[in-house]
């Protein structure tokens, strides 16, 4: 009876049929392979990602008045709502993460290549659709950092020359964030790029299917156009399996071991924020994005102003088309990356320079310490045995805020070089220039100190040296050490 | 299979004819359908590229008296277009700068660089940025870092003891006041 029903469905819906077509299609056996588990990896977040934001969207008020209200009350009033918040965000992470991670093994196994330019192109897309989720998401975590990550992403784009400003106001959804401006990324988080991902996912998928899996790369033997598909079409006659049963075990495995980990951080580390109240007008905040977005915001700070906004503007433009167009300009030959050196050490550089990035902008060195002035005090040992106009130059170090960019004893900003031994780098005079007229990246402070205080100042900078080591001196007045 | 091909070899050249005029009317009637649909959707989402008056209008800072001279304060004011649901971002903070009399100069909150809340420190007389290390002087003139230029300076006004602003937009490089 159960057989005549299952028959009866099969029939109707044909469901053999598109199985076999789909989960059962023949994969070359070199590809069930641990290095081939982050396609299906990252799909697995998206699915996650899916059923966990729909359940946030139960609970969750896309109103700027109410946004914030909203994102408490499922961190502390409703029954393991803050699992489903840490659930969504560490979904996003492990997304981010193992597509990256994806891109990354698709590229040096040369699966970019003919004829699966398509497959990278939509891959190129599904990128850009989730870097454009994991912002929009941040921005839905309605907090300062929310506010200021769109006052960011404003403030670039206002560069745009021409239509920056109608650039802006669409982005805002006006011509300042507000209501508007939420609801905007909302729509964008929720219906549209959502809608777009399964598009291109289903286009994705399709490709793998008709332009196959890429087998796994042979040193030395290269792909022809024309000559490919031929071999590719033999190598499944003669070593195909069904990728259901008999190639998935270990997607199914990296599946279950993904679901466990993103489980484990969400148990353990929980959501994050929201932080502050999205109140523009508190402003002792220090806006930071989310972990995929700090190499962009710490390359912001590292950039050299005179190219700037150039790169702002076409740095990204840059970035897009050589993804694009990458599949046409190596799209034959060697797909190994033991022959493939350029390719192999483009990754690791790409890599070490998004981590190091990343991690500059979490440690953010440039931005001067706001509380360092009022927060660290000047170590003992600067201050010990010093005379009383050394002593009222310390004070005036500390009152004119210098801590907030410059260290003593390894506390405080490091805008500035370290002041633990400027006493041997500088000389009297030029401490006395560089306090009075700035330079070097140093505002100048010749209006907002008088002749005594600099004269304090530099007294206590000169006793700035280690005790074996001399201070510096001006090598025109021999005579004088020490003195200006 | 064999009946319609039989019925298509009969189908005479007019039936042709008119089978190509419905199709091509079909087509026609959806593209002016999509076009009546379109211009007004897509007018709706591009609204922020239609030429309109500048936005910004004058805002109360509060009494010139209470901005001491020669004192950089921080204001407040309700953004002169709010929407109900905008909540707490509708009130957006400014640097008040009185530098004597009816003399002011009201700096955006916003750094010139990317955006972020400059910070007044009264001490050092410099803003600075928690950002990307952007630093101004008092004036409001570039110190320091990367910020492209001096903070954005709103249009100011005195008028019966109050102090008033031109406000209600992100100030931003391509608009700045």
């Amino acid at each position: 009876m159960l057989r005549e029903i299952a028959l009866w469905i099969d029939d109707r819906l044909h469901v053999s049929k598109w199985f076999t077509s789909t989960a059962g299609h023949p994969v070359p056996a070199s590809s069930a392979s641990w290095f081939y588990v982050f396609g299906s990896g990252t799909l697995l977040c998206f699915v996650i990602q899916v059923i966990t934001g729909v359940c946030l969207s139960l609970v969750y008020v896309p109103s700027a008045s109410e946004a914030y209200a909203s994102l408490e009350y499922l961190n502390y009033k409703l029954t393991l709502g803050w699992l489903l918040r840490a659930l969504h965000y560490w979904g996003s992470n492990f997304m981010v993460a193992i597509m990256t991670a994806h891109m990354a093994q698709v590229f040096l196994f040369g699966a970019f290549k003919y004829p699966r330019e398509l497959t990278w192109i939509s891959g190129v897309l599904l990128l850009f659709c989730t870097l454009g989720m994991a912002f929009t998401g941040q921005v839905l975590r309605f907090d300062q950092d929310a506010y200021w990550g769109l006052g960011i992403g404003a403030a670039a784009t206002g560069r745009v020359p021409l239509i920056g400003v109608n650039l802006v106001h669409l982005m805002l959804g006006g011509p300042i964030i507000a209501g508007g401006t939420l609801s905007r990324f909302f729509t964008l988080h929720v219906f549209v790029i959502p809608g777009l991902l399964i598009a291109v996912v289903a286009l994705h998928l399709r490709l793998v299917l008709t332009k196959g899996i890429n087998e796994y790369p042979t040193p030395g033997r290269l792909v022809e156009k024309g000559v490919y598909e031929d071999e590719y079409r033999a190598l499944l006659k003669k070593e195909g399996v069904p990728f259901f049963p008999n190639a998935i075990g270990k997607d199914l495995i990296f599946a279950g071991l993904v679901t466990l980990g993103i489980i484990f951080c969400a148990v353990f580390f929980g959501p994050k924020g929201p932080e502050g109240a999205p109140n523009p007008t508190l402003i002792d905040t220090q806006p930071r994005p989310d972990f995929y977005f700090l190499s962009a915001f710490a390359a912001l700070a590292l950039l050299p102003d005179y190219a700037e906004t150039f790169l702002i503007l076409t740095a990204p433009i840059v970035m897009i088309a050589i993804l694009l167009a990458l599949p046409f300009i190596s799209g034959t030959g060697e797909k190994s990356v033991r022959r493939r050196p350029v390719a192999a050490l483009s990754v690791i550089v790409i890599l070490l320079a998004l981590g190091t990035l990343a991690y500059l902008g979490v440690y953010s060195p440039w931005s001067p310490r706001m509380g360092a002035w009022s927060g660290d005090a000047i170590p003992e040992k600067f201050v010990k045995g010093r005379s009383p106009l050394e002593l009222r130059g310390a004070v005036t170090l500390q009152n004119k805020q210098c801590r907030n960019c410059h260290s003593l004893g390894g506390e405080g900003g490091e805008r500035g070089p370290a002041l633990d031994d400027v006493a041997t780098r500088l000389t009297g005079g030029q401490l006395v220039r560089q306090v009075i007229q700035g330079g070097g990246n140093m505002p100048a402070y010749g209006k907002n100190l008088s002749p005594a205080e600099v004269a304090a100042l530099v007294a206590f900078m000169r006793t700035l040296h280690a005790p074996n080591e001399m201070p510096a001196r001006d090598s025109a007045m021999p005579g004088r050490p020490g003195e200006r | 299979m064999a009946v319609t091909e039989n019925e298509s070899n009969q189908t005479t050249h007019s039936e042709r004819a008119r089978r190509r005029f419905l199709l091509k009317l079909g087509a026609a009637l959806n593209l002016l359908a999509a076009t009546l649909i379109g211009i007004p959707v897509i007018g709706y989402l591009l609204s922020s590229f239609r030429r309109g008056a500048r936005p910004g209008s004058w805002v109360q800072l509060g009494l010139v008296e209470s901005f001491p001279e020669n004192q950089t304060r921080l204001a407040t004011f309700r953004n002169p277009y709010t929407r109900p649901w905008d909540g707490a971002t509708a009130d957006i903070p400014c640097w008040v700068r009185r530098v004597g009399g009816d003399q002011f100069q009201v700096f955006a909150i916003n750094c010139t660089h990317l955006g972020c809340p400059v910070r007044w420190f009264q001490e050092s007389h410099l803003f600075m940025c928690p950002c990307h290390g952007g630093v101004f002087y008092e004036d409001g003139s570039h110190a320091a870092g990367p910020p492209p230029r001096g903070l954005f300076e709103y249009k100011y006004k005195v008028e019966n003891g109050q102090l008033w602003i031109e406000g209600g937009y992100l100030p931003t490089l391509s608009e700045p006041t």
